[in-house]
């Protein structure tokens, strides 16, 4: 039984943060969520969609962050409380329905829940979803450990409620993906029903119409709804001081860098001169609660990652306090204390105590840091990013990169959001030569492909992945089409949304509940909006290459090349192995091939390497899946393969 | 519920290795076997791109008192379990110290710089002395063979955690491995990762196994400072 339906409360259990946030809406009486896959936000949907039967609630993978967020109003309007979830960049997507949102109101709680990556562990950017709560005026909170992470939840939902309008609770990657312990509330009884009333006074937030109009009204009834947020932030219990009564400095923080200043503060043994001020409610900030400790240190040191968000905050406020707590000296972002970029841990934090409070701070002795960077930098190569073995990508780009080759115009390829992205990279043929938001490439490509009047004649290129198809490159491909631009679209369809963990996205016959449900074509997505389309398997990679040769040499508008071949680590495939394969060490020429050592210097599938005693190419049978595709590689046709029964 | 006592709190392991080795799974079978003791555990995970072929860590804080943070500060490891011998060696580097004790499965996984030519993987003679150079206490397992021989190299990550125990820094119980493993997996599998729990155990108590399955203990000075 998952931990999420524990019915005993005080029971403690290790809990992912993300399953510490849903079990916290379970707590709340969530009745709708809905999301787009993103690391590190996915488990949140993905533990609530396990759960959907027996708890009764409605669980959906959306085909992107807006139309997830007006699914979860729409709840809200019909009166049951509704989660929204996504990735920092998602809530991009989302902003223009939020900024109506949050104009509109909303009725039964709704709490949005973006998951920020500082550092870009697993994203193309580091975005930040805070900024987006101070830009359409909506209160913000940030869970400072697990145990908030599910809490705070309860308390966004009853807040939203509150004020009728949504609440965004921001986490990041090292409480969405760290685990704690947590102990759990009660959980209410499933029972809800749902009506939107519409027909009472316009005006009425709950029985009238839902709009953001008039305009000044709404946004005046927004920006009280506000001030009523501060007021509760006042009393907050996810506030919390420690340290002594006039520390010589005061630390401001919220988020995981509660964790890494309460560690640093003890690395450094400044136990006695620090303060720390932990913010749960980050915007915006309660002035009385900040006047009060502003006032008991002269110094302050704010700690949060990336961007300054919760430094200006607390300058503005200082500012406005100033009558009244004195003239403060800040450190953090704009003093150079800590930096703007990437994420913060618990040394880099001790390195801004130590620096500003003259504490001699020294991790380990130099000595031995020498002698280690000695002994790695002989003994452990560099271990670059790949595709796993019997990836389909690795065959697509193969026969991508090639094609374009033959091909011989300088043509390139607007990459996209996926593990294809990893195409940038050497492991990848280098192939991918843009790189930026979900559908992206698309829409670069069909700009490229308009420029022929300006004497461009490369061919232009787009990669998509097949959930990246839903999500955002239907509306760039139209757009291709009815400019008639000279395009090629390669959708890498891999039957899921792997590099999140295979959620499920239209294309496909099942939903986030495991339910069947109506798959969308790609390919016939594509031929009804005018493209001419073909599908191959990318593992034949003889046709694969001969089709996009020829869709590359037709300058008629819009090609797309679907590829289909299911991902090597999708739970239908892994572990099981198409084909035993084996090098022929009687064939295999070695470095006397002319070959280059194509199939391990430049095809580079982890599963094939060099074995460096007998000069030849050997298959390791721990780590290669049984693809087959090497044998298909080796001008010398000494990679074997025989079909496993 | 009666709390055991730690050498150190926190006490901080990283099990680190190869993405796709089952590292996230190992360390989470850890967490839970502490936390039924009671322990406050705090595991931060390296997920997404790195699980294509690039290095993976995880980091356990492992205290009677309070959460931690889900990053162990440089050079505080006091254990360091490596799927695979060079990523000790990459651990080390950054949270090692001279007291950080090693429990290292020998199996080679190739970076691709390796498999197209321009690295060369060392000899695991070579890697052994290079992890004895930073370290007092290390411990070499063949756990991959010995998990193919069970049949699935990703048993390798139970044989670790068996040996783990057995090197017994850490409160941790075959009872409570049995518990853990029978809620997170499917009933059928629990007999053979006990098997593998207690495989990996019996390469760190028995010194004259034969080649494969001997728990190589070695005590080495540190050289050089």
């Amino acid at each position: 039984m998952s931990v999420l339906l524990e019915a005993k409360s005080g029971t403690r259990h290790l809990l992912m943060g993300n399953e510490a946030i849903a079990r916290g809406a379970l707590e709340a009486g969530v009745r709708v969520a809905a999301g787009y896959p993103g690391t590190p936000s996915s488990e949140i949907i993905e533990s609530l969609a396990k759960v959907s039967g027996e708890s009764k609630l409605y669980v959906e993978w959306s085909v992107n962050e807006k139309v997830a967020m007006e699914v979860t109003a729409a709840a809200s309007f019909a009166g049951l409380r509704s989660l929204c979830v996504m990735k920092q960049n998602g809530v991009n997507v989302a902003s223009d329905f939020l900024l109506h949102l949050a104009g509109s109101g909303t009725r039964a709680g709704m709490v949005i829940v973006p998951c920020d990556d500082p550092g870009a562990l697993s994203s193309a950017n580091e975005g930040e979803s805070r900024h987006f709560a101070r830009l359409v005026e909506i209160p913000l909170l940030e869970p400072g450990d697990f145990q908030e992470a599910k809490d705070m939840i309860k308390w966004a939902f009853e807040l939203s409620e509150e004020i009728r309008n949504p609440v965004m609770v921001r986490s990041v990657t090292r409480l969405s993906h760290a685990s704690g312990n947590v102990t759990l509330g009660e959980l209410p009884a499933p029972n809800a029903r749902a009506y939107f009333k519409h027909d009472g006074p316009p005006m009425d937030p709950m029985t009238g119409v839902i709009l953001s109009y008039p305009v000044a009204l709404k946004h005046a009834r927004q920006q009280e709804k506000l001030r009523q947020a501060v007021m509760r932030f006042e009393q907050s219990p996810f506030n919390t001081y420690s340290g002594p009564q006039h520390p010589e400095l005061l630390m401001i923080t919220s988020s995981a860098c509660f964790l890494y200043s309460q560690e640093a503060i003890s690395l450094v043994g400044a136990q006695d001169r620090v303060g720390l001020l932990k913010l749960g409610t980050t915007w915006p900030l309660p002035p009385e609660l900040m006047a009060k400790y502003l006032a008991c240190s002269q110094k302050i040191l704010v700690v949060e990652e990336v961007i300054s968000f919760l430094e200006d905050e607390v300058k503005i406020l200082a500012a406005d306090l100033a009558a009244k707590i004195g003239i403060k000296t800040f450190y953090g972002k704009k003093d150079g204390s800590l930096p703007a970029v990437g994420e913060l841990n618990p040394d880099r934090v001790a390195a801004a105590l130590s620096k500003i409070l003259g504490i001699d701070y020294k991790t380990v002795p130099e000595t031995y840091r020498h002698r280690a960077a000695e002994v790695v930098g002989a003994a452990a190569p560099g271990r670059d990013l790949t595709f796993c073995p019997g990836c389909p990508h690795r065959a697509s780009f193969w026969s991508i990169h090639t094609a374009l080759q033959m091909d011989n115009r300088q043509g390139f390829v607007c990459g996209d959001i996926g593990c294809y992205s990893l195409a940038m990279l050497p492991s990848g043929y280098s192939t991918l030569k843009t790189l930026h938001a979900m559908g992206s490439g698309i829409g670069l490509a069909g700009g490229f492909g308009k420029l022929d009047m300006f004497g461009m004649d490369q061919p232009a290129v787009a990669v998509c992945g097949d959930s990246t198809f839903f999500h955002a490159v239907i509306p760039a491909l139209v757009n291709a089409v009815h400019q008639k631009s000279n395009i090629t679209l390669i959708v890498l369809d891999n039957s899921g949304t792997a590099m999140t963990g295979f959620q499920p996205h239209p294309g496909l016959t099942v939903d986030a509940a495991g339910h069947s449900a109506p798959g969308i074509d790609i390919a016939g997505v594509c031929e009804a909006v005018g493209a001419r389309v073909q599908v191959c398997d990318p593992f034949d990679l003889q046709r694969t290459r001969q089709t996009l040769l020829e869709l590359l040499e037709d300058e008629s508008g819009v090609k797309v090349l679907v590829l289909k071949q299911i991902c090597a680590l999708s739970p239908e495939k892994k572990a099981k192995k198409m084909y035993e394969m084996k090098v022929d060490e009687t064939l295999c020429l070695g470095e006397n091939c002319g070959c280059n050592r194509l199939c391990t210097r430049v095809f580079k599938c982890p599963g094939l390497n060099w074995d460096t005693g007998n000069r030849v190419s050997r298959i390791d049978e721990v780590i290669c899946s049984g693809c087959g595709v090497c044998a298909a590689i080796c001008p010398a046709g000494a990679i074997g393969k025989k079909e496993v029964a | 519920m009666e709390k055991a006592t730690l050498l150190s709190d926190p006490y901080n392991v990283i099990i680190t290795g190869v993405g796709g080795q089952g590292n996230v799974m190992a360390s989470r079978v850890l967490g839970n076997m502490l936390s039924v003791k009671g322990l406050q555990v705090t595991i931060g995970e390296t997920f997404g791109a790195s699980q294509r072929g690039g290095s993976v860590m995880s980091h356990l804080r492992i205290s009677a008192a309070s959460t931690w943070s889900p990053q162990i500060p440089e050079s505080r490891a006091h254990m360091v379990v490596a799927l695979e011998p060079i990523e000790a060696l990459r651990v080390l580097m950054v949270y090692g110290n001279p007291k950080t004790k090693v429990l290292c499965n020998t199996r080679a996984i190739q970076p691709v710089s390796v498999i197209c030519g321009d690295a060369d993987y060392p000899s695991l003679g070579f890697l052994k002395q290079s992890i004895l150079e930073l370290t007092e206490n290390a411990w070499f397992v063949d756990a991959t063979a010995a998990a193919l021989k069970l049949g699935n190299p990703i048993y390798g990550n139970i044989m670790m955690i068996g040996a783990l125990a057995a090197i017994g820094d850490l409160p941790m119980e075959r009872e409570d491995f049995r518990t853990v493993i029978s809620k997170t997996m499917a009933p059928e599998k629990t007999e053979a990762n006990l098997s593998a729990y207690d495989t990996g155990a019996q390469m760190i108590h028995s010194k004259n196994e034969p080649a494969g399955l001997t728990g190589d203990r070695t005590v080495h000075t540190l050289k050089n400072g």
